[in-house]
């Protein structure tokens, strides 16, 4: 039974559990079975990536309905690729969560709290296993309420400004995309996915459908915080607690790139993207504009953690441009670096977190001599960041040896030049942080590593930086399927 | 034991010994210095036991890992992947030794992460040296980088922290902005990335894509410092003494010329450059670097900055005869490779010896200093003189091989060049060998001193016999490296 309902029950789970979880006693209990939770959908969800890797299309009607009626789950390479992602993430920072979160907020609210965490992950799952456009729209809402309470959640007043702004934002593109919708719902009859997708050539000269695909991909776009509709993100991601800033950078806006690559390839064809509609003139100005002017910005910052916010939105930059050179080569380099970038940024984001533990805040001044005081914390910090920057061996190389490939395969000389700054203006506000905790004195020697219990959760991610980017079959493997199936070129 | 697992013992034992430092002997300086000293030992070993094995004949290959579809990290070994890895394992030896000396002998922090880091870049270089194809090649390329970072910034001031800056920028910006695209280009044109004697690009290759390519390399290669790309070699002179004479006078620079020699023999094949005129563009950069560079370190005052531009200026006697591309210059580009290494080590090893004893940086300082430190002064003196090009030095043997390629195309360009800068070289390393020789001290020093303490002195005698030995016995070498030209002409 559980095969059979095996595609159902990491959005079943976590959704179940945050109920429970709230009728918990606060303390430890509620974190337990959030992380228990988040384990049992990590191995769910590695079992269905390995039957996608298959080539396998798996397809289950909830409750029985059959699609296009009943509302279909589907799952193939590019959406294992991705619950993969949101599951090791999540069984990485939920561990990590409770001794930090405990620290930083205390646990008075933890029911509370974990419920939001638990309805978060089923909103990421959910969003990436539905085969139905109307079913996104529902899960969208669930995991973004749930990431605006957990911003707000943050110890810092300025918390609640960051949410409400991340509030608007969020919800303006919500609507967009539901406006988007019902114009599809209204031209086509139906809001299954693959459906949809077999009914657009139809209506694709309409207005209406123009129309729809403007809402769509307007709206997504806020949520990934492409520029320059990124300016929520640098304040929610700052005083989020650093865990939930972890979550959200590792997985928030990975599934919104996801859900991009699924409309444009997926369901509108790139065909209609690139021909009927001029999308490749939208996103590569805006890509490379994003990614020049946030690397710099995020060189300027004070705050590591600030400095890493920039940073996201930098690398979404790399993302979106690999999704708008419209070839199948540049979609798997999308792909891979929506998977590669959630494993360094959440290694990066969890080793501030460890740090913050101890010094108490990211303000980079205080992190002299850092280093030597805690080693374990700050290297991981250092392995994480050379991935960010795409040394060799790490994640990080492997997206950008193919986001390189496929601009010289396009022969889109600029666009090699602007991967290659990028990752040098990454060098800069990495190297920064390094010489502060390695090169400068502080004014104590004494070791304060950070607990165990942080500091493993935070390895596990930095190793998989390096295993993922020494054998790398697994997400190539799955990213070039993907790029297949969703058909790159238009 | 065969020659395929000596070659990943040598691939291995410097990470080992990176993990024996920093495990058990990080509180004991004695053990970790033997240590080090034990690693070097057996590094050497394993090189020399594979060199046996490839003049047996043996296929010698490693295969690590798929990284990509159909690209893998892997090893293999040719004649002058053997010359760097023993060259650079074998003065690792003498610099281990000589590091004994001068860190103790300024009492220096942090000395573990000095081994430790040392012997990474080490393992780094025996990657390069070792690389069976490019991807293999500037994944340690890289890695070498980042391991020689801290060494440089080790003084943790505000001069280091500057240097190391530049240092890592300079380096880091070039392999990124050059390297990196240059061989995902080849990729795309040559659909493999593997050495293969005679090249693997497709032969009908655009002219302007080839040296648009090569240009690339050239640059991207930054560790041979072709000028405009040289700022980080005096830059990483802040490094302690033994960095800058093993490092920044061996492995690190060597495996910048070794990857632009393997990238033209390898990659593009003499035949296919040779065919295309605009190639001399490269050979003028080269030259022009010679010259350009001998001037700079005319005018220096520090000893070791005036090195570092003498540094900059041989390399370009590599990258120059690689691009001759004749059979006897691109024995010349691998025969100079051994030939300055043994020199510039040398004069490292005494500058250090000089700073150790003496706390003297400064080339006006040197009034007089051969008479209190008669045997380092020597070894200065056979350093020069290879550097030179006058026998009975090393020097000479590299700069004979290199002549000789550039009359077998009657390059009179080259030769011009190679004329100017022996005059110039002689100009500025002359008169500091006359000044601490023959002319009196300005006043005693403080604290009267004799030589450095013996392990330097042992170390910066070794090398300087070296580069007498290299002189007169340098057959099997030159047989060895006739290897890279046999087959291709």
């Amino acid at each position: 039974m559980i095969a059979h309902n095996l595609v159902a029950l990491p959005v079943v789970l976590p959704l179940l559990a945050a109920a429970v979880a709230v009728l918990l006693p606060p303390g430890r209990k509620p974190w337990l079975l959030a992380t228990g939770i988040a384990w049992l959908v990590f191995a769910a969800s590695l079992a269905l990536a390995l039957r996608a890797l298959g080539g396998e299309v798996l397809s289950y009607p909830m409750g029985g309905w059959e699609p296009p009626w009943g509302i279909e789950y589907r799952l193939d390479a590019a959406n294992a690729l991705l619950m993969v992602l949101i599951g090791a993430v999540a069984a990485a920072v939920f561990p990590f969560a409770g001794p930090s979160v405990k620290r930083e907020l205390g646990e008075e609210k933890s029911p509370l709290f974990y419920a939001a965490l638990l309805l978060f992950l089923a909103g990421q799952l959910g969003i990436a296993v539905t085969g139905d456009a109307f079913n996104v729209f529902v899960f969208l809402e669930i995991s973004s309420l749930a990431s605006y309470t957990l911003v707000a959640s943050g110890k810092d007043r300025k918390a609640l400004t960051a949410a409400f702004s991340y509030l608007i934002i969020g919800t303006v593109g919500a609507t967009f995309y539901l406006i988007g919708i019902g114009l599809l719902y209204a031209l086509t009859g139906t809001l299954n996915m693959a459906d949809l997708a077999a009914r657009i050539p139809e209506v694709a000269e309409t207005r209406a459908a123009h129309t729809a695909f403007a809402f769509i991909v307007v709206g997504l776009c806020m949520k990934i915080a492409l520029f320059p509709l990124h300016l929520w993100l640098p304040n929610a991601y700052t005083y989020a607690p650093s865990a939930v800033t972890a979550l959200l950078a590792a997985s928030s806006t990975k599934v919104a790139v996801y859900l991009l690559i699924r409309f444009v390839y997926g369901i509108f064809g790139a065909d209609f993207s690139y021909r009927e509609m001029p999308l490749a003139w939208l996103l590569i100005p805006l890509a490379v504009v994003g990614l020049l002017s946030t690397s710099l910005v995020a060189i300027g910052q004070n705050k590591v953690k600030r400095m890493l916010a920039y940073s996201s939105v930098a690398q979404i930059g790399y993302m979106v441009l690999g999704i708008g050179m419209a070839s199948s080569l540049g979609l798997a380099a999308a792909l891979l670096h929506v998977f590669n970038h959630a494993l360094m940024k959440g290694a990066l984001f969890m080793a501030l977190g460890a740090l913050v533990y101890r010094v108490g805040t990211s303000r980079l001044h205080q992190w002299r001599g850092i280093g030597r005081r805690m080693p374990w914390t700050m290297a991981a910090f250092v392995a994480a960041g050379l991935s960010l920057i795409g040394v060799p061996l790490t994640v990080g190389f492997v997206s950008k040896w193919y986001l390189v490939l496929a601009a010289i395969e396009l022969g889109f000389w600029p666009i090699v030049a602007v991967i290659v700054i990028g990752s040098l203006l990454a060098v800069i506000y990495i190297g920064r942080v390094i010489e502060v905790a390695w090169f400068e004195k502080g004014e104590s020697d004494e070791r304060c590593e950070a607990p165990l219990s942080l500091l493993i959760p935070t390895w596990v991610l930095v190793i998989a930086n390096f295993w993922f980017g020494i054998d790398t079959r697994l997400t190539v493997g799955l990213a070039e399927l993907a790029a297949q199936s969703l058909g790159g070129t238009p | 034991m065969s020659g395929a697992s000596w070659l990943q013992a040598a691939l291995a034992i410097p990470y080992l010994g990176a993990l024996l430092i920093i495990a058990v002997l990080s509180r004991h300086p004695n053990l970790r210095e033997s240590a080090s000293l034990l690693t070097s030992g057996a590094l050497f070993a394993s090189v020399l036991m594979v060199l046996l094995a490839f003049l047996r004949g043996e296929p010698i290959e490693a295969r690590l890992i798929e990284l990509f579809p159909g690209l893998s990290i892997a090893f293999h070994t040719e004649p002058l992947s053997i010359l760097f890895a023993l060259l650079a394992s074998g003065l690792w030896i003498v610099t281990s030794v000589y590091s004994i000396g001068y860190m103790r002998g300024l009492n220096e922090k942090h000395q573990t992460r000095f081994y430790v880091c040392f012997a990474i870049s080490l393992g780094a270089a025996m990657g390069i040296a070792f690389a069976a194809n490019l991807l293999t090649l500037f994944i340690f390329y890289e890695v070498l980088t980042l391991a020689t970072y801290p060494l440089v910034a080790h003084k943790e001031n505000e001069e280091a922290r500057m240097g190391a800056r530049v240092y890592l920028m300079i380096l880091i910006t070039t392999s990124f902005v050059f390297l990196l695209p240059a061989i995902v280009w080849t990729y795309a044109l040559a659909g493999t990335l593997d050495f293969r004697l005679g090249g693997i690009l497709p032969r009908d290759l655009d002219p302007l894509i080839t040296v648009l390519l090569l240009a690339l390399f050239v640059l991207g290669a930054a560790k041979a410092a072709v000028m405009p790309v040289h700022r980080w070699l005096p830059a990483a002179m802040v490094a302690p003494t033994p960095v800058s004479a093993l490092l920044h006078a061996v492995a690190v620079v060597k495996a910048g010329v070794f990857a632009i020699v393997k990238v033209v023999l390898y990659v593009f094949g003499t035949e296919m450059l040779g065919q295309v005129p605009a190639e001399r563009m490269l050979v003028y950069l080269a030259g022009f670097t010679i010259v350009a560079a001998s001037l700079v370190a005319l005018r220096q005052s520090n000893i070791k900055r005036m090195l570092a531009y003498s540094t900059v200026g041989q390399l370009s006697y590599v990258v120059l005869a690689t691009l001759v591309l004749t059979s006897f210059s691109e024995i010349g580009a691998a025969l100079h490779i051994i030939a300055h290494a043994f020199g510039k080590i040398t004069l490292f090893f005494t500058a250090g010896a000089i700073y150790v004893a003496s706390k003297k940086t400064e080339l006006s300082q040197l009034r007089g200093i051969g008479r209190r430190m008669p045997i380092t002064m020597t070894a200065f003196a056979i350093g020069a003189l290879s550097m030179i090009g006058v026998p009975p030095t090393a020097g000479f043997v590299s700069k004979w091989y290199i002549i000789a390629g550039a009359f077998q195309l009657d390059d009179y360009f080259v030769l011009t060049v190679l004329a100017l800068s022996t005059g110039l070289n002689a100009a500025y390393f002359l008169p500091v060998i006359f000044r601490a020789f023959f002319r009196e001290e300005d006043q005693p020093p403080a604290k009267p001193h004799g030589e450095a303490p013996w392990p330097m002195v042992a170390a910066l005698s070794t090398t300087a016999l070296l580069t007498l030995l290299f002189f007169f016995y340098n057959g099997p070498v030159v047989e060895l490296e006739s290897g890279l030209v046999g087959k291709s002409r």
